[in-house]
């Protein structure tokens, strides 16, 4: 039993490592292994550096665990036998060292980066960026060019090489909005705006999801993410303008209405201020109207500890504050 | 009259749904028919369902755990299969709204009434011993205990005849939850599941600390208690400290579903955020009231099958303190992509990689209990050989996500699956049936067959690394989880593979149960007569297999860490040479009869049958109150029947030898 039972436990070992190899020699199907962009770039870069930081420590102890259970065998007469022995400073100082130098670095990369990939941080970029509202339905993507005025569901175009700024707010329970070859995804939630700085760096078409699970029409709830050259851009938006469905307020609360795998719209014009009024519950039927009216200026609830997101209630065009 | 209950509440017209429902009732009958045949009704309701006995009911705990494995398996398996065939065009066999039910399912029974019914299963079975001890401190509260899990188990599987279960994952966020999204009845039997089962985890930890804080043998202080007795005590702080705030958590939905109040709503005031916050408060230090226990099981093994002293005890300790307390400060990790800022996701990223530093800590030390040792390879020791590594790697996994940044591309993906299940399977269930094997014949007085032992263990080895590693890959390939249906052709072979791996568990699943059956017949081959079968170090090995009601004739007096060890090595005679009556607590059956009332009141709540629901409560509170007036809940065990049981242990001891 004992010399199979190291093989086995050997051959099984090799499996996950097998795995990795493959995965960092494939190709395009491991999207978050190839991202488009610079945050999805450096969010890579991230993983893969934690990972070998810890396989440091890791690979050695798969290794010793194999070796010592081999090493001491019961039937290994030849090997030092010491019942008593069961402390030894300096092993002891060691194993509590290994683990803190190990947490430390990795430490160091999470404050870093939790920093410099804060989702609501804008990217550094001389191009002015294009604002997009995301608005999280049962079960489809809503999004809405509030300077441009159109709004499409399920798709999402936008130039590459420009920053996105993308204002997710949920009209419905919690879904999270994500563009996985981009970079972070960030939750939607009703009566709150949370906020994603994206940047694509090719042209192309990303896939993206919900990739919180929101009830039965959930699967379905994917939408395409597409970035075009700037040029192109101007013309997609020209052909979404051209579309015959505006997004009136009667529009809003019959695409609001549960429907799954919807297929991709576009609409011409957007009823002003419609983004906000979805973040004050106005369309919700459910007395967020009332709220809203007994308390005008009071700011809508902020997303999770109330350090982002303050959108006023009716002044939309206002930029999203952060306090501090 | 009957609330919102009526004859359209069971799915007739659902063929998978009652096939489920006709195997559980074919078992049932199966079970009650074969007590009724063999005239065991009595013997069953005296010696075991009125137990007060902890030997006992720790293994009625683990029983419940075996049988909430195989209905949750059934879960993993119809959503594998449902994964390996729904893709593009195919639709696979179930519709949404029954998958959604069969994770959230999964989740909430591998949990609470697999996961956790074991650990304190085996804390039951062995504590008590381990500390010499004749009972836990309160041996009624104990009983309550159990019947109150095995009622909120009940419950849950009711709801797959009766209505429905919810269809929100294991943890029921809002607003999806709430009554507007969630308006059935599938929410609220998981309200009322959890609620009647966690009162009773709540009193298990109120009467462990007690037991172990308090009733300790003479000279085993505290850093002389044997390691799973520590991870014991760590936990049942923990479920003391944690579990109330899952109590208030669910309750505060109760009041948003029942009295449309508005504390997690979307509208007027109400906050998910807050619900998602309390849950994970209570969520995270609850994974390691899993895992806590299970380190102590493999601390316990790796020194008896080394033949050697646990290495770097003190800092065990101390790492295991470590852990409990840091559990308090990472929730919110499960979610870093709420948007909380950068200064509060890196606070608490970091706290989280600092967990590892103890736990890797543990790691080291086991190994270096190896080192130097005589290792045996039973099957416990191949479950914990095969823990360390696969372990490793889940804790890998989980460092590596906690980093914020990269959780931001990995949270809710199949990665983060793979990685829990990981941590869950490789730690808490390789630990669980590490520590059946190794308790087995103390409380059942025979060993477990061996050669079916490591086979199901090499399956279930063999099985979670098949069904495992296609998820992690999945996760970086951008699959999320909980999906029904996806278009993406390149998951598939995966999502196929993964379903294998789960074949393969489920044949270590029946090896096992062959090995329950096989022993069981064997068993006269297998008795355990010595009371000591694998040369163990503590002191539940110093009493007889099985120990008696009262565990010890004469409480052992502990003059080290491994106590039995100890003494063995000294030769100290363990035989008592006076015989003294021992004083015992009677059985009762209050602790059954008011766990089915509250489970009928529980019932009665999800259905909105008021009268039932308050009549039930009051009852069972007239039952508790009748059993705080009964003045006879003790007795004593006559001087004559511990010398005769004495004797007959000791004639017996001599046999083996």
């Amino acid at each position: 039993m004992n010399p199979r039972a190291c093989r086995h436990l050997a051959k099984l070992l090799s499996l996950p490592l097998m795995l990795s190899a493959s995965l960092l020699l494939s190709g395009c199907q491991w999207v978050v292994l190839d991202p488009k962009g610079p945050i999805g770039l450096k969010e890579r870069s991230i993983i893969l550096t934690a990972t070998a930081l810890m396989l440091i420590v890791i690979v050695p102890v798969i290794a010793l665990v194999l070796i010592f259970a081999w090493r001491y065998r019961a039937s290994n007469e030849k090997a030092q036998y010491q019942p008593n022995w069961a402390h030894s400073n300096r092993i002891e100082a060691v194993v509590w060292l290994i683990p803190c130098i190990i947490v430390s670095a990795l430490g160091v990369i999470a404050w870093r980066s939790s920093h410099t990939l804060d989702p609501y941080r804008p990217l550094a970029s001389k191009v002015k960026p294009l604002r997009i509202d995301a608005v999280a339905l049962d079960w489809k993507w809503l999004f809405i060019y509030p300077d441009e005025k159109v709004a499409t569901v399920n798709q999402v175009a936008f130039p590459a090489n420009v920053p996105v700024e993308f204002h997710i707010t949920s009209a419905s329970v919690m879904n999270a909005f994500f563009i996985p070859q981009l970079g972070s995804q960030i939750y939607a939630m009703a009566g709150m705006e949370t906020q994603v700085h994206l940047l694509a760096d090719a042209p192309g078409t990303y896939q993206g999801l919900s990739s919180n699970y929101s009830g039965a029409g959930f699967s379905g709830m994917t939408f395409k993410a597409i970035a075009l050259p700037r040029e192109e851009f101007g013309s997609w938006l020209a052909k979404v303008a051209a579309a015959r469905h505006r997004l009136t307020t009667e529009a809003y609360e019959r695409l609001a209405k549960p429907s799954e795998n919807n297929p991709i719209e576009y609409y011409s014009q957007v009823q002003p201020r419609l983004f906000a009024g979805i973040i004050a519950g106005r369309f919700d039927g459910q007395g967020g109207r009332r709220l809203a009216r007994a308390l005008p200026r009071a700011p809508a609830p902020t997303a999770a500890s109330g350090t982002h997101g303050m959108a006023a209630m009716d002044a939309p065009d206002a930029p999203a504050m952060r306090s501090h | 009259m009957l609330g919102k209950l009526t004859f359209a509440a069971i799915p007739y017209d659902n063929p998978i749904v009652m096939g489920g429902v006709g195997l559980m009732v074919l078992a049932a009958i199966a079970v009650l028919g074969t007590v009724s045949v063999m005239g065991k009704w009595k013997y069953l309701w005296r010696q075991w369902l009125t137990s007060v006995d902890h030997k006992k009911i720790g293994a009625m705990y683990i029983i419940l755990a075996g049988v909430m494995l195989l209905r949750g398996f059934a879960d993993a398996i119809m959503m594998r299969t449902q994964q390996a065939l729904a893709y593009g065009s195919h639709p696979g066999y179930l519709p949404p709204e029954h998958f959604d039910q069969v994770f959230s399912a999964h989740g909430v029974i591998m949990i609470f009434f697999m996961a956790m019914p074991f650990m304190i299963g085996l804390m039951n079975c062995v504590l008590p011993l381990q500390i010499g001890a004749r009972d836990v401190a309160f041996p009624f509260l104990n009983s309550l205990s159990l019947w109150l899990t095995v009622a909120g188990a009940l419950l849950i599987n009711i709801s797959l005849a009766i209505g429905n279960f919810a269809r929100t994952g294991w943890l029921a966020y809002p607003p999806l939850s709430e009554l507007r999204f969630s308006p059935g009845v599938g929410v609220d039997y998981y309200i009322w599941a959890l609620q009647i089962s966690g009162v009773g985890t709540t009193l298990t930890g109120v009467n462990f600390i007690a037991t172990i804080l308090k009733m300790r043998a003479p000279g085993m202080t505290l850093m002389r208690m044997p390691v799973f007795t520590w991870t014991a005590l760590c936990t049942n702080i923990l479920i003391v400290a944690a579990f109330p705030i899952l109590t208030v958590s669910l309750a505060l939905l109760t009041l948003d579903r029942y009295l449309g109040m508005h504390f997690f709503t979307n509208s007027l005031g109400g906050d998910p955020m807050m619900y998602i916050n309390l849950i994970w408060i209570w969520g995270h230090p609850e994974v390691y009231i899993l895992i806590l226990p299970a380190f102590g099981v493999f601390s316990e093994i790796i020194a008896t099958f080394s033949g050697k002293r646990l290495f770097g005890y003190t800092s065990m300790v101390f790492a295991t303190m470590a852990i409990a307390l840091l559990s308090f400060l990472v929730w919110l990790h499960h979610f870093f992509t709420m948007g909380s800022g950068a200064d509060v996701n890196a606070f608490f990223g970091i706290m989280t990689m600092v967990i590892a530093v103890p736990t890797g800590v543990k790691i080291f030390n086991w190994l270096f209990t190896m080192y130097r040792g005589r290792v045996r390879f039973d099957s416990p020791m191949l479950w914990t050989l095969g823990f360390m590594i696969t372990f490793a790697l889940g804790g890998m996994s989980g460092v590596l996500m906690a980093v914020p940044p990269a959780d931001f591309v990995l949270h809710n993906s199949l990665f983060l699956v793979a990685h829990f299940h990981n941590v869950i399977i490789g730690g808490v269930v390789f630990g669980a049936m590490a520590g059946l094997t190794y308790w087995f014949p103390k409380v059942f007085g025979f060993r477990l067959n061996e050669r079916l032992g490591k086979a199901a263990f090499w399956f279930w080895l063999i099985g979670f690394y098949v069904a495992f590693m296609p998820l992690y890959a999945l996760g970086l390939m951008g699959a999320t989880r909980r999906m029904d249906h996806y278009e993406n052709p390149a998951w598939h072979p995966l999502f196929v593979v993964a379903a294998v791996g789960a074949a393969i568990i489920f044949c270590g699943i029946l090896l096992q149960l062959a090995q329950i059956v096989v022993s069981i017949a064997q068993r006269e081959r297998a008795r355990d007569l010595t009371g000591d079968p694998w040369q163990g170090r503590t002191l539940e090995w110093a009493t007889a297999s099985p120990p008696p009601a009262y565990n010890f004739a004469r409480i052992p007096v502990v003059r080290d860490r491994d106590a039995f060890w100890d003494m063995k090595q000294r030769g100290v005679d363990m035989r008592a040479s006076v015989y003294r009556p021992i004083h015992m607590p009677r059985n009762t059956g209050t602790g059954i009869v008011m766990a089915a009332l509250l489970g009928v009141a529980a019932f009665a709540m999800v259905w909105h049958i008021w009268w039932l629901a308050i009549g039930g409560f009051a009852a069972a509170m007239v039952a508790l109150v009748r059993h705080a007036f009964d003045e006879d809940r003790e007795y004593y065990v006559e001087a004559e029947e511990v010398r005769r049981t004495e004797i007959l242990r000791g004639r017996a001891q001599l046999r083996s030898v």
